[in-house]
């Protein structure tokens, strides 16, 4: 009797032990659905929105306080990805004459003024250039979020879209009507 | 003859070879309007390296490599360019790409060539570098850049394979010139040997192509690291992986290269630029080309400069008959239909095809999937092409993947028995490139969340940084406040103190 209390206490503290240590040693720091609703977002970082980023609106999502069809950019496959792993329903883009051209924001040279406003509002750092100098775009790194556009003082950013050439070119999804031919 | 094996499934297929081997290889005379586009092979486009109104040379490099995978592009004639300008191109997308255009003067004239010392002595590196700079690729159809194909990287290659099976309808390109040109190909397999320190070359060809095997055997019975294998006649036999099936029995594993067993694949057609770009210094600016099919009135072979339209060539072979209604680049199953034949002939183009409506009276009515299984049985690469029809129709991306749709060759075998004519290669393309842009876009994501989390953490920084400084500050103006007033409390202190001690004075004073 008395030795099955001390085993079994000594094997419970034991095991105590090993699951406070492990609790210490393995510790997942944050929360790791925010990681995976954000990694299916698709980080134009453009705050359409209305958060701050896409990680912010991950943070709002895992938390339940707002809804998972409000990314423009991702469109109705990133709704169909967010509603399978947060466990919700999919529902349509919020807004429904939305819609996203992938493009590139370009700055006019000439215009320019050097006022760094446009390299404030860039949420990548995708803009290069200091006071009273050029700026422009590093294109391989815009996003095409339009952030910059507003603040530009003489109005010298455009947005111009990525044209499909053949190195970006994809096939189009047959389109089967039963009985048609082919 | 050694041992050969089966790969699984297969079809056998009506060859329809023989309409265009009735002639010779005709030399197709020099376009009055040569297009030739900067990215003519698998990697990075080449970059333009002359101007608008420039005379170029017969030879000269008009498109310079800027990768690693890239070959570069050569002027096929001299003349003068006149515009440097975007083109529809041979691809299936029809988008146009950057292509040089060069009007010919006539006189042909070339670049002046120096003569490449003996290749016996030479290093393997330094011979890759010159097929490099003749700009070959691999003449078979995937156009990929073969001084990458030719370096053995560290592996000891058994076997160099030269692919002549030719395995798809129609096509008589690599026929024709193991007929008429087999010292070319003998020769080229020479070079390509020394380059990968090869043991053994095979030249496996189909069994329908008696007089190709003959020209071969007979020019090989001397050289005894040269075998001609005759193979059975069964599509796709030519595909790179069911060829060395075939030959050894062997298969290369899913993600690996034919490299990982000690062999090499390649082209008849390669082997005989190879030879035309190290004994004769020129390099890959025509290429043989079949035309053919029932919509066109004289099919036959042609020896063509790279960049020549393709509607020239079609003229050439008598023109198009009254009920052409098809122009496909490639064989019938593998090909790729064409909008416009205004586009031009590049490294890769080995066929024409003409068809016209009977046919493909078999693409008939498309019905549901019944799921009879036809396809499994004919996959040479064991897939299960309806159930990847079914993930591609609902772009189930990751299962796409784990059922392997990327080792599909798109043989176009599963689409020939679909008793419902589901056109299911379609479905195989479209998923791959969904795939791939999915992939592209992950990229591009990641990049974007790691400049953005650089930028807000950058931010943070700066404001804590100034906090800090504000911090400090207020702490120094406090230190210098309190500094201030011990200062004036130990002034306060002196005087009192100085006073009381000037009373205390007055006081003895007046005592005394």
């Amino acid at each position: 009797m008395v030795l099955t209390i001390l085993s079994l206490g000594i094997l419970a503290s034991l095991f105590g032990l090993l699951l406070g240590y492990s609790s210490v040693r393995f510790r997942v720091e944050g929360d790791p659905l925010v990681d995976k609703v954000d990694s299916l977002l698709p980080q134009t970082q453009c705050g359409q929105c209305t958060f701050p980023g896409c990680r912010p609106y991950a943070e709002a999502l895992v938390k339940g306080e707002t809804e998972i069809n409000l990314c423009v950019p991702g469109g109705e496959d990133t709704i169909t990805a967010l509603a399978e792993t947060l466990g919700r329903e999919a529902v349509p883009l919020s807004d429904e004459h939305a819609s996203h051209v992938p493009s590139l924001a370009v700055i006019i040279e000439e215009y320019c003024i050097g006022c760094t406003k446009c390299i404030q509002a860039c949420p990548v750092d995708a803009i290069v250039g200091t006071a009273k100098q050029m700026h422009t775009v590093i294109a391989e790194e815009c996003t095409g979020c339009e952030l910059c556009v507003p603040p530009c003082p003489v109005e010298c950013i455009d947005m111009r879209p990525i044209k499909p050439d053949i190195s970006s070119w994809t096939w189009p999804q047959p389109y089967v009507a039963y009985g048609a031919k082919n | 003859m050694s041992r050969l094996y089966k790969f699984p499934g297969g079809l056998k297929l009506a060859g329809h070879k023989t309409i265009s081997t009735r002639q010779p290889i005709s030399k197709a005379a020099i376009p009055d309007r040569l297009f030739v586009p900067l990215g003519q092979h698998i990697g990075s486009p080449a970059e333009c390296t002359v101007e608008k109104g420039q005379r170029v040379l017969k030879g000269q490099t008009i498109g310079a490599v800027t990768d690693y995978v890239a070959a570069p592009v050569h002027a096929p004639s001299s003349g003068t360019v006149v515009d440097i300008q975007k083109f529809p191109a041979a691809h299936a997308s029809s988008l146009p790409s950057d292509v040089i255009i060069i009007e010919p003067d006539g006189k042909d004239e070339w670049l002046e060539r120096e003569p490449i010392p003996d290749i016996t002595e030479m290093d393997p590196s330094e011979l890759r570098n010159l097929i490099r700079c003749a700009g070959i690729v691999g003449l078979g159809g995937a156009a990929f850049p073969t001084f990458i194909k030719l370096n053995p990287a560290g592996h000891q290659i058994s076997k160099l394979i030269l692919n002549g099976a030719e395995c798809e309808p129609y096509i008589t390109c690599d026929d024709m010139l193991m007929r008429e040109r087999p010292h070319e190909i003998i020769d080229g397999a020479k070079i390509m040997r020394h380059a990968l320190n090869a043991a053994q070359v095979i030249i496996a060809i189909e069994e329908n192509k008696p007089e190709a095997i003959a020209s071969l055997q007979a020019l090989a019975s001397e050289l005894d690291w040269l075998q001609i294998q005759a193979i059975p006649v069964i599509y796709p036999t030519g595909g790179e992986r069911q060829l060395i099936k075939v030959l050894t029995g062997k298969d290369v594993p899913s993600k690996g290269l034919p490299l990982d067993l000690g062999m090499v694949v390649s082209n008849v057609a390669t082997a005989a630029a190879v030879h035309h770009a190290i004994d004769h210094q020129q390099p890959l600016i025509s290429r043989i080309i079949t035309v053919t099919g029932s919509g066109v009135r004289s099919p036959q072979n042609f020896e063509v400069l790279i960049g020549t339209p393709i509607s020239d060539l079609i003229e050439l072979a008598g023109g198009y008959t009254e009920d052409a209604d098809r122009l496909v680049v490639g064989g019938p199953m593998m090909g790729i239909t064409l909008k416009t034949d205004a586009t031009p002939v590049v490294k890769a183009s080995n066929c024409l095809l003409v068809q016209t409506p009977p046919d493909h009276a078999g693409e008939a009515i498309i019905r549901p999937c019944i799921r009879c299984g036809e396809c499994v049985k004919v996959c040479p690469v064991k897939l299960l092409p309806q159930q990847l029809y079914w993930f591609s129709q609902a772009k189930y991306l990751d299962d796409l993947q784990s059922h392997n749709l990327f080792d599909c060759i798109e043989c176009g075998c599963c689409t020939v028995v679909c008793p419902s004519h589901i056109p299911l290669v379609q479905y195989f393309r479209f998923g791959k490139s969904e795939i791939w842009k999915k992939e592209q876009e992950t990229i591009k994501a990641d990049l974007a969340r790691e400049r953005a989390d650089a930028k807000t953490s950058r931010v943070e920084r700066i404001k804590a940084e100034k906090k800090a400084q504000h911090a400090a500050r207020a702490k120094k103006n406090a230190a210098a406040a309190d500094r201030k007033k011990e200062i004036e409390a130990a002034v306060a202190r002196t005087k009192a103190k100085k006073t009381a001690d000037i009373d205390t004075a007055i006081n003895q004073n007046t005592e005394n």
